[in-house]
This record gives C-alpha cells, structure tokens and sequence, in this order.
C-alpha cells in the first residue's frame, strides 16, 4: 500500500489566480460553470459542485483601517471517516489505495444521499447525467505517479500535495513561522487525527476563522451517531408493535 | 450575514417531493403489515385482510417513487449490490425489498386464498413491519442537515407514531372497525406527543421547523390531526350518524401524518440552506471547549 496522500493548501501564499479551477477542469474535463460575477469579490464559481472541484473563496475585509484580501482554494477533504462513502448505498463511493475518497461513475444511481451528508458541501448531483461527482484527488494521475493537475498548476505552491504525514509536519512548520512573523490569526483546519472527521486528508492554513472561507467551524461525521440512532428506531419500533397488539386486542366495538 | 457572503456551507439535499409522499406511504404498509400480522395471530381475518390490503397499497408505491427521486432510475437495483450497515438507505433497501415481498405473500394469502400451506410469516412481519416504519428517522438523520441530524433521538418517534395513524385511519376507512380507530387515535397521540417533545429538546435549532413552508407545514398537521382524532373518537361511540364524521377524521388523520413528513422536509431544507444553522451550533460547541 502507497502512504496516504493529500493536499495542503496554503492560504496564506494564494494569489487567487484560479489556475487550480482550470487545471481540474482540464484534466478532468469538466463542463464550464456559468462564468458570470457573483458580485463577491473575485468569486465566480461560488462554490464547489459536481463540475467545480476546486473553488477559490475571495473574502474582503476591512483591517486596521486598510483592506485585507484573503484567498482560499476550496476542495474535498478526503475524510479519514468520510460520511458520503459510508452512507452511500450503492457502495459506489470507496476508499482507494491511496487513501482517498473517489464515487465509481458506473455504479452511482444518483440517490444523493452523499449530498446531504457531507459536512462541507462539497459533493453534488450533476443535472447532466444524475450522478455525483466530486474532486478524486486525480486518481488516474495518482496511479501514474503523477501530481494532481491543481497542485501542479499552482503558481506558488499555495497547493502542495505529497504524503500526508509528511504535509502535516509541513503545515505545523509553515504555521510557526506566520506566527513568529506576527501573523497571529493564522490556523491550521483540518489537521487533527481527533476531531469529528478524525482529520482530513485536504489540510488548510488558514488567517481568519473557517467559516469566513465558508467551511464548517467543527464538521462531525454524521455517522458517528449512527448507533444511537439505530437504538432510537429500535425502540421506536418495538412501541410501534406493542401500541398495535393493544389496539387489536380489544374488542370489536 | 454569517460566513462567506451567506451562502450555504451544506449543498442543497437532492431529495425531492417523492421522499416525504415516501415517508408516508412506506411507514403506512409498515403498520398495517404489523396490524395484519397481529390480526391474524387472533384470528380476526377480516381485519388482517383489510390490514393487508392498506399494507398493499403502501408498499406498492413505495418503490416507484423512490426510483423516480434517483438520479439514475435504472440504475435502482445497484442499491442492493451490496449489504452496507453504514448505509441507512442500503439497510432500508433490503428492508423494503424483504416487508414487499412478506406483504405480498401475506396479502395473497389473506385475500386470495393462495399459498394456504405457507408456514407462519408473522415472525418475519412482526419485525419487518415497524422496522419499515422507523428506519426512515434513521435514514433522514443519517446526514449533516442540522434539522435533520439534531432531531435523530425523535424522528423516528414521529415517524412511528404517524404510521400508526396513517394505517388505523386507512384501515378504518374499509371498514377495520373499533381496532383500527384505536391504532389511528394512539398514533395521533404519540405524534402530537413525539412532535412537541422534538420542539421542546430542539430550541433554537428547531427553528427551521417553525419557519416557511416547514413551520405552515407543522401547523397544518397539528390543527388535522387534533380535529380527526376528535371526530375519530365521536365516531367510536357508536351514535347514529356518527360513522360519517369518524370517516371525515379518519381522512383529516392522513393529511396530518403526510403534513407532518413535508414539515419534516422542508424543514431539513430551509436548516441546509442558512449557514447560520451550521456554524451557530458547532462555534457554540467550540466555544463550550475552549
């Protein structure tokens, strides 16, 4: 087995050239997204989707009286305990060699139920032809011993990828020397093996709180409650029964 | 406006109007296949055959709409490729696929007289029954919609309970009697009961089941539900002319159990598209930790 792989997205070093989007486009031929402004910053795709697997979010703020511009590239974060492959009822979603999360486009029946169960929003169904679709961590490139097409693209390095262990150290060590810089907001998300996704394989540094980038502030996998809510159905169930044996026992009038 | 320029964090759920018309239809042939099974275990086979009848109906339309809400209709038997027990909606494929082939051989028999010397189905039907009236709550909480997953210790309660009150008051339309309109007026009681019990423990986060079309929804339900049980429970008196108004509940009780499922829907909608139901709770958990 390979080491598991992932990205670390380094937001502080993003330019926002959007490279990423249409590298993932190309190599993954994905159709063209309706390329109109969105009127948030520099912001066109608005958000990840089945044709979108990379989204850079433009945020603008207001800083000591000057402008900041904070640059994110968006994309799947490859759950070590991922709720779209574990709900999936298909068994089209899987966990590859690799570690990463990838659907099989000739098993999904598009019932959409990885949709809703993603903390991120990061998957969706294709009105094209049913399906869903997300980021696959280029996994034709993956076996070829390639570099996925956006860290590839990536002009500053903004988006590494390589073996996770690896980027983890790296991420710690980028996120020392912000703060030795003053950079005092920077974080990292995504890194934790203990948090509600027993960590990422997408990690991010980021310089302001996640969900200014629009990400969830503290994602737990859904199926982490999976057995108290089969105990509840359960008990629900076994009301059900006995609420119908008393209705039918009694008599006929 | 919370987050990146408001937008949702969660993708919109794909799931459309088949699902709660689902909900009902499937949880409906779970409890009249449970009422069956015990009807037959007394020996009141008109009540099991009308029982069986209703179980019928809702089992049969079950699979059509959920096929329909695919986005690759013929590609539905890929459901059951394989055996998931992380999967709610592949454990409830086998479940319907399993309570759809009981009914219809428990139907048959009780209708048609077939299979007379088919061995004793209803330890199969006891379980199977309100298994596929129940694990609907577990298939909706299953996801990261904060109306949905929030509400995971209730749904299935809620779901339990207006399966009862769907099946009694279907039943008692053809004519089930004092049996059915007792299962019709518990079920309306646990769902009044198990819905304002969702309300209380949910607080804010219940907002979005208060709000829009899931708040006129919840309403809806409410108002017909407490007006069919009380005209269910006119007509179990037994006065003349009272046969009529407990058909008139009966029909009020199965537009408050299918209100009560579109509640639960839109409700789940409206909780996916306001980031403000995403990041509240979570920076509150973490807030909490800090």
């Amino acid at each position: 087995m390979p080491d598991r792989v992932g990205f670390f997205t380094d937001t502080s070093v993003c330019i926002g050239c959007k490279a990423c989007e249409v590298a993932c486009k190309e190599w993954n031929e994905l159709p063209a997204d309706d390329i109109g402004w969105t009127g948030h910053s520099y912001d066109n795709t608005g958000h990840l989707g089945a044709a979108t697997w990379r989204h850079v979010a433009f945020v603008e703020q207001e800083l000591d009286g000057s402008m900041r511009w904070l640059m994110s590239s968006d994309v799947c974060k490859h759950c070590t305990s991922a709720p779209c492959l574990e709900v999936c009822p298909t068994g089209a979603l899987f966990r590859t060699e690799f570690d990463t999360v990838v659907v099989q486009q000739d098993v999904c029946n598009g019932c959409g139920y990885c949709v809703s169960a993603c903390p991120f929003g990061v998957i969706d169904r294709s009105e094209d032809d049913g399906r869903a679709h997300k980021c696959t961590l280029c996994y034709d490139r993956l076996k070829d011993d390639m570099t996925p097409a956006c860290a590839q693209a990536c002009p500053t390095e903004s988006i590494r990828f390589g073996p996770l262990e690896e980027l983890r150290e790296r991420a710690f060590e980028r996120l020392e020397v912000l703060h030795a810089a003053g950079e005092s907001s920077a974080r990292l998300y995504g890194e934790d093996p203990d948090d509600g996704m027993r960590g990422e394989g997408s990690i991010f540094l980021l310089l302001d709180e996640p969900e200014v980038y629009g990400l969830p502030p503290d994602p737990v996998s859904t199926t982490r409650d999976l057995g108290s809510m089969w105990a509840s159905a359960a008990r629900a169930g076994a009301a059900l029964l006995a609420c119908v044996a008393i209705a039918a026992l009694g008599g006929r009038r | 406006m919370t987050g990146y320029y408001g937008r949702p964090i969660l993708k919109r759920p794909t799931w459309t109007w088949e699902v709660p018309c689902y909900l009902f239809a499937g949880g409906m042939a779970g409890a009249a296949c449970t009422l069956a099974t015990v009807a037959e275990a007394r020996g009141d086979r008109g009540l099991a055959r009308r029982a069986w009848l209703v179980a019928l109906a809702g089992v049969g339309a079950s699979p059509p709409l959920l096929i329909v809400d695919l986005g690759r209709p013929e590609r539905f038997h890929h459901m059951l490729r394989v055996f998931k027990p992380t999967s709610p909606m592949n454990m409830g494929a086998w479940i319907l696929a399993a309570t759809a082939a009981a009914i219809t051989l428990g139907g048959a028999r009780s209708v048609l007289g077939w299979f007379p010397r088919l061995g004793r189905l209803s330890a199969a039907t006891a379980v199977l029954g309100p298994a596929l009236s129940t694990y609907t709550g577990v298939l909706v909480a299953d996801t990261a919609v904060p109306a949905w997953h929030e509400a995971r210790r209730e749904l299935p309660w809620v779901f339990a309970a207006g399966s009862a009150m769907s099946a009694g008051s279907a039943v008692s339309l053809i004519g089930g009697g004092a049996p059915a309109r007792r299962l019709a007026l518990a079920g309306a009681a646990g769902e009044l009961a198990a819905t304002s019990a969702m309300q209380r423990r949910l607080g804010a986060i219940g907002e979005p089941y208060r709000e829009g079309a899931a708040g006129r929804f919840a309403k809806l339900a409410r108002a017909a539900t407490a007006a069919g049980a009380g005209l269910v429970s006119a007509g179990h008196v037994q006065r003349r002319g009272t046969r009529k108004l407990a058909g008139a509940g009966a029909a009020l009780l199965l537009a408050g159990a299918m209100a009560t499922r579109w509640s639960v829907y839109k409700a789940g909608l409206q909780s996916a598209a306001d980031p403000r139901y995403v990041v509240e709770p979570q920076r509150a958990r973490l807030d909490a930790r800090a």
